[in-house]
């Protein structure tokens, strides 16, 4: 963004404008997470998994993560394959959302 | 999705390593990764820098790491899990590595796994090597197949580099079990041509000289890589610049390919034209 609302040189400075959102972004993540840290996702999974398993039968591989942090939120989604006993196969869909700043 | 070929994946290991720290190992291996993406071939570049990691930004998927390359090697993830997809190309994948956690995290039996796992579905599989000759430099390369050599026209670079290449020749799997060398081939960046003009910056014959191994490619100085790495874009997915079509250059040979050395330098074809051997 210029001051002006225009610039001579947008691309360059859009790009660094880019970089400065970026770090601001993931560093206050990073800030945020502090001790408790990104390494809670492993045991997330385990409970979540351990939960899970007392309802069905899922196999690990069967669980797929994906994380986006953004400015005010993130969001965490958990998908875990769930073998159906029909032909197809059901996908349960559990998106969890944590507000940024929160660790 | 991605298309696999019939056959199987190559699975071949390269690692970009340095020795002195700050001579573009990162930009390279994102570049060199990208690059061979582009030409259909799959391809992970892993982040070996643990407690520094910056490949994720490079690459522009920092805001999407879950897992890491150190979980996959505690047990605490799959591999799956903590391969993240480029949004741009579906045959370019990245292995993040911890944030939080040191080097020691890092074990040559879980690098190991982690390779010959990856091998199994990669054509290629990159490896970004931190600065140094300690442990996490060692490990980076101690699988390798291949090594690129990131120098810098300048003494304590060269000199680092000299060390490494002694390394690559004594302290790998290679060199240990079967008595054959990774094949090292130099890359030389921030190359800055006003300043060798002026005789204040070492030739490419220079390095050449010094170093005695193959030049794999020059990449120029160039205000082009920090816009790329502002915006989170391997260079060779950004605009066209001199930095890109020398990484493209450096693939292509990297590939085994003659390349006219006209597509990375506009000027002085005849300079260039030499210093490159055919491809072995
Ligand atoms: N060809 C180039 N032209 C201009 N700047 C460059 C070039 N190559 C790298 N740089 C810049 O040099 C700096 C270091 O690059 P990079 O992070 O790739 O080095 P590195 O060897 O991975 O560093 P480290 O040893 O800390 O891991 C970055 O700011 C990068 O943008
Ligand atoms: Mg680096």
């Amino acid at each position: 963004m210029s001051l002006f609302g225009f610039s001579f040189r947008p691309r360059r400075a859009k790009s660094a404008k880019t970089a400065k959102d970026r770090l601001q972004i993931l560093l206050a993540h990073e800030r945020s997470d502090g001790s408790a840290g990104p390494d809670y996702l492993p045991l997330l999974q385990a409970d979540i998994l351990a939960v899970i398993r007392k309802y069905m039968e899922i196999k690990e591989d069967e669980v797929d993560i994906q994380m986006e942090r953004n400015d005010d939120v993130s969001s965490l989604e958990i998908n875990i394959e769930i073998p159906s006993p029909g032909p197809d196969k059901s996908v349960a869909s559990t998106p969890l959302r944590k507000r940024a700043g929160l660790g | 999705m991605t298309q696999l070929k019939d056959k199987a994946p190559l699975g071949k290991v390269i690692v970009i390593t340095s020795g002195k720290g700050g001579v573009g190992k990162t930009t390279s291996a994102a570049a060199i990764a990208a690059a061979l993406a582009k030409r259909d071939f799959k391809t992970v570049v892993i982040d070996f820098d643990v407690g520094l990691r910056n490949l994720d930004m490079i690459m522009g998927c920092e805001r999407r790491v879950v897992f890491d390359f150190i979980n996959v090697i505690q047990g605490e993830a799959r591999l799956k899990q903590a391969l993240i997809r480029d949004k741009r190309l579906d045959t370019l994948w990245i292995l993040p590595t911890s944030q939080t956690r040191d080097k020691d995290a890092l074990t040559k039996e879980g690098v190991e796994k982690v390779l010959n796992e990856l091998k199994e579905q990669f054509d290629y599989i990159i490896c970004d090597s931190p600065a140094g000759i300690e442990r996490g430099a060692q490990l980076a390369m101690y699988f390798a197949d291949e090594a690129v050599v990131v120098t810098n026209p300048e003494v304590s670079s060269v000199r680092d580099s000299d060390r490494v290449l002694g390394l690559l020749a004594s302290k790998t799997k290679r060199a240990e079990d079967e008595g054959a060398e990774v094949k090292a081939q130099v890359l030389v960046t921030r190359l800055d041509q006003r300043r060798i003009d002026a005789g204040e910056m070492m030739t490419i014959d220079d390095v050449l000289e010094i170093l005695a191994v193959p030049l794999l490619g020059v990449i120029p100085e160039s205000t082009a890589v920090l816009r790329a790495s502002n915006v989170g874009m391997p260079i060779v997915l950004d605009e066209p610049s001199a930095a890109s079509r020398g990484y493209e250059a450096a693939v292509a040979r990297l590939l085994g390919e003659e390349v006219d050395t006209q597509t990375e330098r506009d000027k002085k074809p005849g300079f260039f034209s030499r210093l490159f051997g055919a491809p072995a």
